[in-house]
């Protein structure tokens, strides 16, 4: 029982990351209709804001600290963080501590930025041409994305720590009246979660309370009919691209600390969240959340010790099995809407 | 000749004269001249120009003809070069029987993703592929190591049973691959002057198939089956109210390009006979896509073009470090040479793969014909500026 327990909560973390990456990649298609390949290398600019603000933090002068010496005898030369100046050593130590969640605040304009500029100078060229045209163009800008990336930070991982409060596990069974570490779940993971849960119902709420979000729906039902109307739909369509390159983006800043932030982790994201986004259904966002919540868990069960040696290396392939088995029973995936991209 | 029209043998002349005088094309530049190292002309790389050329050659009847984008199709790459290698291990270090078996097991392999792939179409036939492929990827990795080899790939070992060769050489070694006697490595070295041109078995036996795989192409794309494929691009809709099934063409179109891969793997296999799972990785799959459109989907000289200049890039482009960079622009006073160079950097070298991008971006945007069609736009403003050369702007249009 522990275990299913367990491997519950392995699930809903994992699952809250395809299922972010999938809400943006469901937004952009459910507005715009294209089919963005680059959204995981989004995903990956915004891990790579938090190595960045990372980084900023921590540069550093070099001081003469008189009170102590290096193996020479001579006086030791100490790194101090030009952010100690500003705010003092205390607070300039939590701050760099803190760096991953500051880095949110300067992922969000950044990302809508970029998303803004992408869908401006590339994917409005696109609307027209054919969806094998806008996975070869997104393609194309998911490597360039890459390949800048790895120009300025090299290939290897950079690993961005999470805040020290949030370092060890919570040892979850105890509160279920479980053996002491029976169920330990790590804090950031938890965290991880939770924001992502708070995201998507921002996204939700957005779009459900706002006008502007209700401007929104009706274009994505009837792009005519509202441009009728006299509305700009092309404008907000552009500014739900941003908004689901932040999505992504945030998603990446917060993933920074649970794998080091790499050039390609973009690209192993983009292809699961694709398998999610298709199983959800095709510009269904409950069904992109749905779908990726379901798989992250699917995923943890198999890889259960009993279910490996009932079923050798179904861990590996079961999200594609549970995707081929959707797509060609239920071709519209579980929640789709009728009409949008059947065939 | 050869039921060819006359264009289309005009195009298989070229393509036959440039794989065969491959040697002295690719090695322009005298050994040991500063320019040497621009020299492709090297076994290694020539093979790697002719089997991935089959490749983009199949891929291409399938994407180019049908406009069912495979993402995926590096699964058919791998397969091929396993039953090549248990084809080493097993039977004989001959690559005949290990090619044909590649070829067959590929189409096998294609025949079932393909019935089940081409049940949908678009963007979820894509994700479909690249399902399967990524299938394979992680069985291969990991499930079934015994057949694979795992992470460590499949390799000869000197206990193989090969019943109709022996396991080991004379001196205890492990045999090479060989077609009745002739080993795949050997090269026959010729030098002109300060010019040295090789000669390799193994590349002539790749080029041997790529110039019947671009002959069997041709016949395909000019073919009524061809035809039918190109109705399922351009309106399948149309094509079924008519009262033909388009699925059987697709299909065949589909185990035609696994054919293709698995003859290219078969020979990849067969030029240095171990296989990996990485040959099967999602990112292969995206390569051979670049590959295709880069050079020019649809066409037939196009994918062949893609593949060699993807590989050349990737071995020779990617060799240039800072310091020939600034070798080259010495002659600019020192602070300009600085920021050329830093400028320029980024773009090759290492960096290769961003000039890539950036290249098969504006290929995707500017040329959806691909390099093919840039090239005869080119050729083609020429010929309408030449009557009135009065005219001073010669630059090509965008778009």
């Amino acid at each position: 029982m522990d275990q299913f327990i367990l491997q519950i909560l392995n699930g809903l973390d994992k699952g809250s990351a395809y299922a972010l990456i999938a809400l943006g990649l469901t937004l952009i298609f459910g507005t715009l209709g294209v089919v963005n390949f680059a959204h995981g290398a989004l995903f990956m600019l915004g891990a790579f804001v938090a190595v960045t603000v990372n980084k900023l933090l921590t540069i550093s002068k070099k001081v003469v600290d008189e009170t102590r010496t290096d193996f020479l005898g001579n006086p030791l030369q100490v790194d101090v963080p030009y952010i100690y100046d500003i705010f003092g050593q205390t607070a300039g130590n939590a701050i760099i501590d803190w760096s991953v969640p500051i880095a949110i605040l300067f992922a969000i304009p950044v990302m809508v930025a970029v998303g803004y500029v992408v869908e401006r100078g590339l994917i409005k060229h696109f609307y027209k041409r054919p969806h094998a045209d806008q996975i070869l163009v997104t393609f194309g800008l998911a490597i360039v994305i890459q390949e800048i990336i790895k120009y300025f930070y090299g290939a290897n991982p950079i690993p961005t720590p999470a805040p020290e409060t949030f370092v060890g596990a919570f040892d979850f069974g105890v509160i279920l009246g479980f053996e002491p570490n029976a169920i330990s779940y790590p804090y950031w993971r938890l965290v991880y979660f939770f924001f992502s849960v708070f995201i998507i119902g921002g996204v939700f709420a957005f779009l459900q309370f706002t006008t502007f979000g209700m401007v929104v729906r009706a274009g994505m039902a009837d792009r005519e009919t509202v441009g009728i109307l006299g509305i700009d739909i092309d404008k907000r369509f552009t500014i739900m691209f941003g908004i689901a390159a932040a999505v992504a983006g945030l998603a990446g800043v917060m993933y920074a600390p649970i794998n080091s932030p790499n050039y390609q982790m973009g690209m192993d994201f983009l292809v699961l969240s694709f398998v999610v986004v298709v199983v959800g259904g095709m510009g269904s966002l409950p069904g992109a959340v749905a779908a990726g919540f379901l798989l992250g868990i699917l995923e943890s069960f198999a890889s259960m010790s009993v279910v490996i040696d009932f079923l050798p290396g179904i861990n590996q392939i079961i999200i594609y099995l549970v995707a081929i088995i959707i797509l060609l029973t239920r071709p519209r995936g579980l929640m789709g809407r009728k009409g949008v991209m059947e065939e | 000749m050869l039921g060819l029209e006359k264009k289309d043998l005009r195009l298989l002349l070229i393509v036959i004269g440039l794989t065969l005088l491959a040697p002295f094309i690719l090695n322009p530049f005298p050994e040991g001249s500063e320019m040497a190292q621009f020299n492709a002309g090297y076994p290694d790389l020539m093979q790697r120009f002719v089997i991935f050329g089959i490749l983009a050659i199949g891929f291409n009847i399938l994407f180019g003809l049908t406009g069912y984008l495979s993402f995926g199709h590096a699964a058919f790459l791998g397969v091929g070069s396993y039953a090549a290698v248990w084809m080493f291990k097993l039977l004989s270090m001959n690559v005949l029987p290990a090619i044909i078996l590649s070829v067959i097991i590929a189409g096998i392999f294609s025949l079932l993703i393909g019935f089940v792939s081409l049940r949908r179409s678009g963007i979820y036939f894509s994700i479909l592929t690249l399902a399967f492929a990524q299938m394979s990827f992680a069985l291969a990795y990991s499930v079934l190591t015994p057949i694979t080899g795992g992470e460590t790939g499949l390799q000869l070992a000197l206990d193989d049973p090969r019943i109709f060769g022996a396991s080991q050489t004379a001196s205890g070694n492990i045999p090479v691959p060989a077609l009745f006697g002739l080993e795949m490595r050997s090269s026959y070295e010729m030098a002109i002057g300060s010019w040295l041109f090789t000669f390799n078995v193994g590349y002539y036996l790749s080029a041997l198939f790529l110039i019947l795989s671009f002959y069997l192409a041709i016949r395909i794309f000019r073919s009524p089956f061809g035809m039918m494929l190109r109705a399922i691009k351009s309106n399948q809709t149309r094509m079924s109210y008519t009262g033909l099934n388009p699925r059987p063409y697709t299909l065949a179109a589909f185990v035609i390009s696994g054919m293709y891969a698995g003859l290219a793997g078969g020979l990849l296999a067969s030029m240095d006979p171990l296989a990996g799972a990485e040959r099967m990785q999602w990112t292969a799959s995206g390569e051979i896509v670049l590959m295709t459109i880069l050079g020019g989907a649809g066409t037939l000289i196009g994918p062949v073009l893609g593949a060699g200049m993807i590989k050349y890039f990737e071995n020779i482009f990617s060799k240039i470090n800072e310091s020939i960079l600034h070798g080259w622009f010495a002659f600019l006073p020192d602070g300009l040479e600085n920021f050329v160079v830093a400028v320029i950097y980024p773009f090759i070298g290492k960096g290769w793969h961003l000039t890539l991008g950036i290249v098969f971006m504006l290929v995707v945007i500017f040329l959806p014909g691909g390099l093919v069609q840039g090239g005869q736009k080119i050729a083609s403003a020429f010929r309408r500026k030449k009557p009135e050369d009065a005219k001073p702007n010669a630059t090509e249009p965008a778009e």
